[in-house]
């Protein structure tokens, strides 16, 4: 198997070269065939890839293989090779991807099966398969920042795949651009560690800052920048806004992109440099803090939207910053446990939420939904599961990630703990409130909709279901001691963190605080869960139109904190004057000034001494004769 | 031969540059001042065979032919001159009836 690791990205590429080729040309079953073929192709790979790691895992090893395809180039002593590098932490990320991949693919044959780009959606998600798995297989960091740097172009392609909309086309140019800021931050830390280590590869970089001293002012440095790097791209506090307006795209790239895969790059990315993290403790506070203030904020914002679309982005922002948390607070397993559980119950939710979208017929507001819980009786049940998986409720996924991450905070400052607790509070309230408002009560759309109203298709039950299975039992693969469990997802990772874990053995809790923590947290989810039931499912309170006054929290919800206004009036306008200022100044005086009135010098002086040109022979004969004069006379003085 | 060369060479060399130069000058003042086209070929001719006089004195002075030769490449060159040079007076005359140079004034800005 691990002769063949170049063929898990390689297969999707190929996939996305014929798609792209064949676009226009081929069937809509043939493009699908070979979109979803190539990734499942890579996902049988990747569990022959797992199933080796887990074999070499069972022996006691540390189980990494590595397999360089060939030098990139040299320069200087600095050498560049692409390699892949397969270990528990990658062999995991690729099961997410290709997995959780190959059933969206699945889901989008159906989904877009009425839209003219059919193709180019293909070729452009499979080639978001080929930049993802680069990104996790890279065995060092610029063959990671290739992937980072290909999973954005894919991202942007595919929030504006609509271009149609200008609005979509900017939120693409919105989603890029911020991510853009992040990647100038990865690309500066590579800078730093090319200057202070010599070498890109994992191995090198972390072996030689091993002999580090903790606190380290160039080891903080390019932990912030790669921390920038992650704010951009899995969308943390200053740089989330590009997330919920990425919404702009079709629902299976909601759920692939900006729910399950591409969005946890960073927290992929921090947990594989743990050991740098580990180094610079002020790195991991400021990590931590901005975790937690991200999950609140994001949380707080997603209980007043009422696009469904906007309420699942604003989550998935809640989410990260969870992950984040964790990350801040060094529970690696147990933000990593969070990505795998994530990836579950968000693709599950996002996909839930496109086959409603896709039942009626795009609309995407939730106060013209309601009553389709027998409509769409499978959509039901796996929404059902997965908000209760997300709430945090067990023996759901969520539950058990959640709670690892929240006793890691609670561990490392009890404030972390409570911020976390009322962002799980806020969780389970707008999920359920999601739930509410679109299966139950009556249905507030217009009737031509509700007469249309369908199950989705066997391609998209499936991935749903699927899904939602993995939502049930995802959690099982790391139950916490405290519950009987054996943390085997800590034990199959523990060679990442050689290092630095304080996953399983950095828990000094007693078991009695643990079952404290688990019992508020359940109990508080539950609480929300029916409060939500009381005022959207009995009362069937239906949130107020757009202009209709309310109270001032409720405002700052609604209208997301103003985050957009302030960047708005505080970067973009400043900016967007500046270059006024620049295009009328700069350029078009001086520039093009300096240019034009070259050009102008000469036509000027043309018409001048064009005037020489009278057409009275004799007096050209007479500035020859002249001229033939001064030339003897400049001769002879010169002689 | 010798006999030739030997008066020839009798009369100075100076005298040669002097006569050679009036010549020149009264050509170019004919070219400046006259304004009939067929004079100021003329004028053009009597340059021109200035020039050859005193290759020709100049060759005979320095014992070398290849002034001598010069000549002849120039008389040829002239004989050209005044073949076009008549020609585009001929045509000229038919188109304005007249040798005036000022009537050829057309080409300019």
């Amino acid at each position: 198997m691990s002769e063949l690791i170049w063929l898990i990205p390689l297969l999707p590429f190929v996939g996305f070269l014929i798609n792209g080729v064949i676009r226009n040309h081929a069937s809509k079953a043939l493009i699908a065939v070979i979109g979803c073929g190539t990734v499942l192709g890579s996902f049988v790979l990747s569990i022959l890839g797992y199933l080796e790691i887990a074999e070499l895992r069972e022996a006691g090893g540390v189980a990494a293989i590595t397999s360089t395809l060939f030098e990139w180039f040299t320069v200087g002593n600095i050498q560049i090779a692409i390699s892949f590098l397969l270990d528990p932490l990658s062999a995991i990320m690729l099961l997410i991807i290709t997995g959780v991949g190959f059933f969206i693919h699945l889901y989008s044959s159906s989904y877009m099966a009425h839209d003219a780009g059919f193709g180019k959606f293909f070729a452009y998600l499979n080639l978001f398969i080929f930049f993802m798995t680069i990104l996790v297989l890279g065995s060092n960091y610029l063959v990671m920042f290739i992937g980072w740097e290909g999973v954005g172009l894919c991202s942007y392609l595919l929030i504006g795949f609509w271009f149609q909309h200008s609005s979509y086309a900017s939120a693409a140019k919105k989603a890029f651009v911020m991510n853009r800021i992040g990647d100038l931050g990865f690309l500066l830390a590579l800078f730093f560690m090319l200057e202070t280590f010599g070498s890109l590869e994992y191995a090198a970089v972390f072996s030689e800052a091993g002999g580090m001293a903790v606190g380290d002012t160039t080891i903080l440095v390019i932990t912030l920048l790669l921390f920038v790097a992650a704010t951009g791209k899995s969308a943390q506090i200053p740089l989330f806004t590009w997330l919920p307006d990425a919404m702009a795209g079709p629902t299976p790239v909601s759920a692939l992109i900006h729910a399950a895969t591409m969005v946890t790059a960073g927290i992929y990315m921090v947990v594989r440099s743990n050991v740098l993290f580990i180094l610079s403790p002020l790195s991991m506070e400021i990590m931590a803090v901005v975790g937690v203030v991200t999950a609140l904020v994001a949380a707080f914002i997603a209980i007043t939207q009422n696009d469904i679309k906007k309420v699942l982005a604003y989550s998935t922002v809640s989410q990260l910053g969870y992950m984040f948390l964790g990350l801040g607070v060094g529970a690696f397993t147990g933000a990593f446990f969070h990505v795998l559980t994530h990836a579950f119950f968000k693709a599950l939710l996002f996909l839930g939420a496109g086959s409603v979208i896709h039942a009626l017929h795009d609309e995407q507001d939730m106060r013209k939904m309601g009553g389709l819980r027998k409509g769409l009786p499978i959509t039901f049940a796996t929404m059902l599961i997965g908000t209760i998986a997300i709430s945090g409720i067990p023996p759901f996924a969520g539950f058990f990630s959640k709670d690892e991450i929240l006793a890691h905070a609670f561990q490392h400052h009890p404030i972390f703990w409570v911020l976390g607790f009322v962002t799980a509070l806020f969780t389970a309230f707008y999920m359920f409130r999601l739930l509410f408002l679109t299966f139950f009560g009556t249905f507030r759309g217009t009737e031509e909709q509700q007469k249309k109203i369908h199950e989705s298709p066997w391609q998209m039950t499936t991935a749903l279901v699927t899904l939602a299975l993995l939502s049930v039992v995802g959690g099982l693969v790391n139950v916490p001691e405290v519950l009987g469990g054996e943390q085997k997802l800590a034990n199959f990772l523990a060679p990442v963190f050689a290092n630095s874990d304080m996953g399983a053995a950095g828990m000094h809790l007693s078991h009695m605080t643990e079952y404290v923590l688990m019992g508020l947290s359940v109990l508080a989810a539950i609480a929300m869960a029916a409060w939500a039931y009381v005022k959207y499912g009995k009362n069937k309170e239906v949130p107020a139109a757009d202009n209709s006054q309310q109270g001032i929290l409720y405002k700052l919800s609604y209208h997301k904190l103003y985050v957009d206004e302030l960047y708005d009036a505080v970067i973009v306008k400043p900016l967007r004057q500046l270059s006024v200022i620049f295009f009328k100044y700069v350029d078009k005086m001086g520039i093009d000034g300096f240019v034009n009135g070259v050009g102008e010098f000469f036509i000027g002086s043309g018409k001048g001494i064009r005037l020489l040109q009278s057409g009275h022979v004799g007096f050209y004969i007479i500035m020859m004769v002249f001229s033939a004069v001064a030339i003897l006379i400049y001769g002879i003085l010169h002689m | 031969m010798e006999n030739f060369v030997t008066q020839m060479q009798g009369v100075p060399l100076n005298h040669y540059i002097i006569f050679c130069s009036i010549i020149f000058a009264i050509g170019v003042t004919g070219v400046l001042i006259r304004r009939n086209v067929i004079i100021i070929m003329m004028s053009i001719e009597l340059m021109l065979n200035a020039v050859n006089l005193l290759l020709a004195a100049f060759s005979v002075y320095r014992g070398d032919a290849s002034g001598q030769v010069f000549v002849f490449f120039i008389m040829a060159l002239a004989a050209a001159e005044v073949a076009v040079g008549l020609a585009i007076i001929i045509m000229v005359y038919r188109n304005t009836k007249s040798v005036d140079i000022e009537s050829l004034s057309k080409l300019r800005w």
